[in-house]
Order: structure tokens, then C-alpha cells, then sequence
């Protein structure tokens, strides 16, 4: 099955990337594809790439770059939404440059992109499956 | 492209969190796909489309004219709870008076809310494609 996945919460103050992650990793096992990850409202913080936490714990950040999803281009289907990303502090190179601003924090795993890629996926995908409260 | 059925559920207040301000952004975008589009209003989200908000005192955006737009995109399919609005102790009359224009009916004007049950509208959702909760 075709599953895309929207994720609406930041990583460590809330569960859902935590078990989103695991949903996606128990379905690509199970041999079923992810379409695309999209991440809206504070979810967006999942993609900084200056995330670190102790040692002892779980790098919510990598775990996700480290599932490599790609679509055939090879370009990340990890997809940030740019109006969420932008008003909370996250930019991509492109972005920083076109709004003037010193430095960027996605993570090269991830991408930036419009709404419209959700709406995309929900058409293209089996099941969209939202983690949030 | 393929057309589905997506519903935006909405069960957040206006301004406590960023909840409804960005679903409504989705909404808006996805207008632009040509999709089969409703929107429900259950719990705090029936205060969303409750008429004569004012944000003034708290230096944020009053977002909730955008919802007169909806019915300009085609989008007049908007369902809110009975029970939801009888717990909070507000009526249908509380509610913005949103209207689209009909294009099937000579562009007449008819109103785009619908308060429903929620039964009703647990069938409603059970025949959706696409189900995105905010």
C-alpha cells in the first residue's frame, strides 16, 4: 500500500514524530511504500538540522534522515511546509538568501516546500495517516 | 488528476493555538486541486465560525473573515456539530452567515453551514477519501 504521513507536532515535547517514525519504519518493512512525510504546524522543527540532544537519547532529526526517503528523482520526500517553516525559524538556503537571512538550518535529508505537496499526497497516496494531538 | 474526497476536520479554538489558522491555509490551497471539499467544526472548533470575533487585545491576526472567501473556491460544504455547539452553549444563530453563490441554480445565494449530528457526521466522515484533523 501507498502511505503518506503528515506529522504536526515538534520532535521530544510531543509523541507523534516519535510514532510516526515507527509507523513509517514498521510499514516499509512490511514491504509497503511511503509516498511522502509532511510536516505542518510545529512539525516543521522536525527538519533542523541543529538538533542535539544528550547522548543517552534518540535523535528524532537523524532517525528520519536516516529512513531515506526518496522518490525516483532521488530527491527527499521528506517535505517541510515553507509558510509553517518560515514563520517559526526554519530555512533552507534558498530561502535565507531570498528573505535576507545569515544561515540555514534543514537538515539536507529534508526539503522545502508548499502546501500544495500535501494536498498532492493525499490524491496520490492510498492512505494519508496525520500524527498529532 | 484524480479526484477524492477530503474533508478538513476542525477541533481547535481560533487563537489559543496555531491550529486553525493553518488549517485554513491548507484549505485554501487545496481549493486550487479541484478536490471534493468540506470542512467540520466539532468541539472548540465550532468557535471558529462564531460571528463578531475581535482580536484587538491580543495582537493577533482576525483570521476569521477569511471564512467569507470560502464559498468564492467552490468550497460550501461546511458541517458543524449540534452537540458541539449545545455543550458550549451557542446556537446556529451564533454563527457567521456564510453563503456561496450556486451555479447550478441561477447563482443564488444559499448558506454554506450545516449544523449536523454527530452521527450525521460520522457518516459523513465515514465517506471520505481524505480525512485531515487539525
Amino acid at each position: 500500500m501507498k502511505f503518506s504521513i503528515q506529522i504536526n507536532e515538534g520532535p521530544y515535547q510531543h509523541q507523534a514524530s516519535d510514532t510516526a517514525y515507527q509507523f513509517a519504519k514498521a510499514a516499509i518493512a512490511a514491504g509497503h511504500e511511503i509516498f511522502r512525510v509532511f510536516f505542518y504546524h510545529d512539525g516543521v522543527n522536525n527538519a533542523s538540522r541543529f538538533t542535539v540532544p544528550p547522548q543517552d537519547d534518540r535523535n528524532v532529526v537523524n532517525q528520519w534522515a536516516e529512513l531515506g526517503i526518496k522518490n525516483a528523482e532521488g530527491e527527499p520526500e521528506l517535505v517541510v511546509c515553507v509558510a509553517a517553516a518560515l514563520r517559526r525559524g526554519m530555512l533552507d538556503e534558498s530561502e535565507a538568501s531570498k528573505n535576507g537571512v545569515e544561515g540555514n538550518n534543514i537538515h539536507p535529508a529534508f526539503r522545502i516546500s508548499g502546501l500544495g505537496q500535501l494536498i498532492e499526497a493525499g490524491i496520490q497516496s492510498d492512505r494519508l495517516v496525520v500524527f498529532g494531538d | 488528476m484524480a479526484t477524492k474526497k477530503f474533508m478538513y476536520l476542525n477541533r481547535k479554538a481560533s487563537y489559543g493555538t496555531v491550529y486553525a489558522i493553518e488549517s485554513l491555509e491548507v484549505v485554501l490551497i487545496a481549493a486550487a486541486f479541484e478536490q471534493d471539499v468540506s470542512l467540520a467544526f466539532i468541539d472548540d472548533g465550532v468557535y471558529q465560525i462564531v460571528e463578531g470575533q475581535n482580536t484587538d487585545g491580543i495582537g493577533m491576526k482576525n483570521f476569521s473573515k477569511t471564512f467569507h472567501a470560502l464559498g468564492d473556491y467552490d468550497i460550501n460544504k461546511l458541517y458543524v456539530s449540534a452537540e458541539s455547539l449545545e455543550e458550549r452553549g451557542l446556537t446556529a444563530d451564533d454563527l457567521m452567515p456564510l453563503v456561496y453563490e450556486d451555479e447550478d441554480d441561477d447563482w443564488e445565494e444559499k448558506p454554506s453551514v450545516k449544523v449536523v449530528s454527530n452521527a450525521e457526521l460520522s457518516k459523513i466522515m465515514s465517506d471520505q477519501d481524505v480525512c485531515l484533523s487539525f
